[in-house]
């Protein structure tokens, strides 16, 4: 008669729990949508939450300009199959400044990302943002709580957090303040993929491996996805079979070669590897370990 | 180094589906590890991440640097620089917060929740116990049994965890001493008897050295047990107790997406359901059947305690957010005052009466605490006499909420048992609250209906109620200006009451002193007895510092909406003390008087009050002419 719950299905509950918390207390939600595969399990834990509600509120994209071009569509494709509204937010600061990240460095993901993020939750008055960030990621993360509050200036407070019990969110706050939830907190690498693999969940196709043009920069591979990556004179990029771990901006995020073109594939490489998931991610390593802490202490998700 | 044996399993290479196919059917363990500080929390979770191969070549790298850079373990790995995750921890060497970690061998996936032990941070350790459903206790084996693992063992047995891991770390710093790791298995024995934990399993382990984490160690061949990783992946879980309970859901949002769908979302807190299924809604106590269990896969069969899901019913039956849907014959209990056990989470201490949200399931009210009954000293488990609960302090107390709310005693559920208190201006988590049984005070008291109600009272008198309720500091000119708005309301032919401070205190509050409980009673008994008289139809004037926001607040949730109105007598500290009418100033300045508003105990001034006005520029005829003015007209 009884029925023992997998991990994953306790995961699954735990996470549509939170979502529907949210929406019951928060006065202008907003889902957080990077298109990466933590998002793609976000989204879809949305759907389930209420079903067959579409999602009580919108997608939003702080977009950087400098994404994989596939990425752009699945994102466009998702808005449409949801049945949310899409929204697109572009810094026009940096929009203006043509900061981009192969000038411009570390400044790149500030303007663009950091500050494009909390210009979009001002302009639109979001009170509550879920982001897909999992704690099994980075150190920070770790002990960050599933609701999060910000000041009204958007910034972290570690020492600061609201004790979490039980299934208990406590999601008051003050005018101006807001909040980031993470529902997937306490999912880990693998359990996403499963999870990809056994709901079927449409993911950008850069996650399996192809013959794409790449060339080399400090040590990382990175793809050429169009005609603005500055190669040196007479550098011709070279066809590799690549795939992506994690997706971010192109020019920022190196690939792995691969010949994993399944999902089993992929799970299999990824269980099999001996570096982690943000390794090829540039972002983390600047200001030395506390990278990720600092950027969040200053409002980045 | 131990043997590398919980992650490359062959069949990930040989055969990835079957391997998926396993992995999908591994159950979770949630558990915490507490202890003091330095007895090396962070090295054992660390080795356990290591040893399950969890650590990455890339993150071992940063490791290696980082040990020789800031490590505590010359030139060896510092795994606990693994988990001390924020820079200002890692300065300092502590542990500051609680942490959550991942892990999974071939038969589970793990959450494991890393929290410190020093005594500041206690709420954190209640927080990831919370969740959790077994508890690893470290001791280092050169100190023995101290404060702090009497304190987390009591706080994880209070939380509900049964099973208990007792871990004596360091062994190697003892020579692997069997008679030292046997006495302190005697020790932690005595006191655990004595506070309720009936069974435990200690261990001998190093984790520093790995000694019996993943492989038995030859180092303790008088040691016969399992290791600490064959312990966590065996050991049995009640995972399927909370389906064996009766049913019971709290309904988080309804679902209405068109005019011909109308379902209602939660997680199963207990029992298990079916279409058929004859339920009722509490605290209403309407009843009806499950028509439908509604899931973006397709509707279920039956759903069990654990899931998220969407119930349906055969008939329009009203049910919102903070409602129990339950199994019909057999439904929880609904009342308004509780014992409760409660552990206080935030610097400032508790006010006895004060007003706090309360969140219990998804049911959101005011509740107000009484004086504790006694306080839990968690080293001799003695119960001690306390007027209030500070940061950290664990004890039973009588709760209140403004409405009924649907509940089962902790021990018997903890999703209609547990609660959290969150303070009305601070928007804080201030407390984690456990329900013991509801008082029977709160079943046998009624509201007695009478025919004769607010509304007949009022029309009697040709008049709408409303309480005027002055608030400034001592000597603003509160009394002073509230007797000249009474006067010109009693020429109107106006009915009124003024209701003052001082007058007050000689009769029904003259039991009460000036500590900060003994205000906020005061204003709560005279906030009550404005309310009667503004029933009876009455214009209620007020003049009481009534210094703090909370209770003003309390006093306004009391009365319809727009019958009270918040005057600010507004005049500078300096001014006031200037006029020093009663002297009263100048003692306290002197510290003749003690807890006086604006010298030693704070005033907090309204925020947004309906009328304000400034004793420096009016007089306090003009201020009188100033309020009539803003409150008329009164039918």
């Amino acid at each position: 008669m009884a029925r023992i719950l997998t991990h994953l299905e306790r995961l699954e509950a735990e996470s549509i729990h939170i979502l529907r918390e949210v929406v019951a207390e928060a006065d202008r939600p907003v889902m957080l949508y990077s298109v990466g595969k933590d998002s793609a399990v976000m989204l879809h834990l949305a759907r389930k939450a209420f079903y067959p509600s579409p999602p009580p509120f919108p997608l939003l994209h702080v977009d950087t300009t400098w994404k994989f071009r596939a990425m752009y569509d699945l994102r466009d494709r998702m808005a449409r199959e949801s049945g949310m509204e899409l929204l697109v937010y572009k810094n026009p600061d940096a929009e203006a400044r043509g900061i981009n990240p192969f000038d411009h460095g570390a400044l790149h993901t500030d303007m663009w990302k950091t500050e494009g993020l909390k210009q979009a939750l001002d302009l639109y008055g979001f009170d509550a943002a879920f982001g897909g960030a999992r704690r099994d990621e980075e150190k920070s993360r770790a002990k960050e709580r599933i609701f999060s509050f910000r000041t009204a200036s958007h910034g972290w407070d570690p020492k600061n957090q609201r004790p979490e019990l039980w299934h208990l969110y406590n999601a008051k706050k003050a005018k101006g303040e807001s909040i980031r939830i993470f529902p997937i907190s306490n999912w880990t690498e693998l359990d996403i993929w499963q999870y990809i693999h056994l709901n079927d969940i449409p993911i950008v196709p850069l996650y399996f491996s192809a013959p794409r043009p790449t060339v080399e920069r400090d040590g990382m591979l990175l793809m050429v996805d169009d005609d603005r990556f500055p190669l040196a004179p007479g550098e011709v990029p070279v066809e590799r079979s690549i795939r992506f771990r994690t997706l971010g901006c192109y020019p920022l995020t190196g690939a792995v070669e691969s010949t994993a073109a399944t999902l089993p594939q992929v799970i299999q490489e990824m269980l099999l590897t001996t570096t982690s998931e943000r390794q090829g991610r540039a972002i983390d390593k600047d200001a030395g370990g506390a990278g990720m802490e600092k950027k969040k202490q200053e409002g980045y998700f | 180094m131990t043997d590398p044996i919980y992650k490359t399993d062959a069949l990930i290479a040989e055969d990835i589906d079957a391997y998926l196919i396993q992995h999908q059917h591994k159950s979770l363990l949630r558990f915490i590890t507490c202890g003091s500080v330095d007895d090396g929390k962070s090295t054992l979770i660390g080795r356990l991440l290591y040893d399950s191969k969890m650590i990455f070549e890339d993150q071992l790298a940063a490791l290696e640097a980082d040990s020789k850079r800031v490590g505590t373990q010359g030139q060896e790995i510092d795994f606990a620089l693994l988990v001390d995750g924020l820079a200002a921890e890692r300065e300092q060497g502590i542990t500051i917060d609680v942490a959550y970690r991942f892990f999974s061998t071939e038969n589970r996936k793990f959450i494991v929740a890393d929290t410190p032990g020093h005594e500041q941070y206690t709420r954190n350790m209640v927080t990831g116990a919370s969740t959790a459903d077994l508890a690893v206790i470290l001791i280092d084996a050169r100190k023995g049994i101290l404060t702090q693992t009497r304190r987390h063992s009591y706080l994880a047995h209070l939380i509900g965890i049964r099973n208990i891991v007792l871990a004596v770390n360091k062994m190697d710093l003892v020579d692997y001493s069997q008679s030292v790791f046997d006495q302190i298995v005697a020790d932690y024995t005595a006191f655990a008897e004595g506070i309720g934990i009936t069974a435990f399993t200690p261990l001998p382990i190093s984790g520093f050295k790995g000694d019996n984490i993943t492989a038995p160690s030859a180092n303790t061949p008088w040691y016969s047990g399992p290791t600490l990783m064959a312990h966590l992946e065996t050991v049995e879980v009640d995972v399927t107790a909370d389906q064996a309970k009766p049913f019971r859901m709290p309904v988080q949002w309804v679902n209405r997406p068109n005019l011909d769908f109308r379902g209602f979302s939660g997680l199963i807190a207990s029992g298990t359901i079916k279409p058929g299924d004859a339920v009722r809604v509490l605290p209403s106590g309407k009843t009806s059947t499950v028509s439908k269990i509604v899931t973006m896969d397709g509707e279920l069969d039956a759903a069990i305690a654990g899931q998220s899901v969407t119930l349906c019913f055969a008939d329009e039956v009203d049910c919102s957010r903070g409602d129990v849907i339950a199994i019909a014959e057999n439904p929880p209990q609904v009342a308004d005052q509780f014992e409760a056990t409660i552990v206080w989470m935030d610097d400032d201490a508790m006010h006895v009466g004060r007003s706090y949200w309360l969140k219990l399931g998804t049911q959101m009210v005011s509740a107000t605490v009484q004086a504790p009954k006694y306080t839990v000293n968690v080293n001799t488990m003695e119960h001690l006499a306390a007027k209030t609960l500070e940061l950290n302090a664990i004890g039973v107390a009588e709760i209140a909420t403004d409405k009924p709310i649907v509940f089962e005693p902790y021990a018997d559920n903890h999703t209609l048992g547990g609660l959290i208190l969150i303070d009305k201006i601070t928007n804080r988590t201030v407390a984690a609250g456990m329900l013991n049984f509801s008082l029977r005070r709160a079943q046998n008291v009624h509201w007695q209906a009478t025919d004769i109600g607010r509304e007949e009272h009022a029309r009697l008198k040709n008049q709408t109620p409303r309480v005027l309720w002055f608030t400034g500091l001592s000597g603003s000119g509160k009394s002073t200006i509230a007797n000249e708005v009474e006067k010109s309301l009693n020429l109107m032919n106006r009915h009124t009451f003024l209701l003052d401070g001082d007058n007050v205190r000689h009769g029904l509050n003259k039991d009460l002193g000036f500590t900060e409980a003994d205000r906020i009673e005061n204003i709560r008994r005279v906030g009550e007895m404005a309310k009667l008289m503004a029933d009876a139809g009455l214009i209620v004037l007020t003049a009481f510092i009534s210094p703090f926001r909370a209770e003003r607040e309390l006093v306004r949730s009391l009365l319809p909406e727009g019958e009270f109105i918040e005057i600010f007598v507004d005049t500078p500290l300096e001014v006031a003390e200037a006029r020093d009418v009663k002297g009263l100033y100048k003692k306290a300045r002197s510290g003749a008087l003690k807890n006086f508003t604006g010298i030693d105990s704070p005033y907090e001034p309204p925020e947004h009050p309906e009328i304000r006005v400034n004793t420096v520029e009016m007089t306090p005829v003009e201020a009188a002419e100033h309020i009539i003015r803003k409150i008329m007209p009164l039918k």
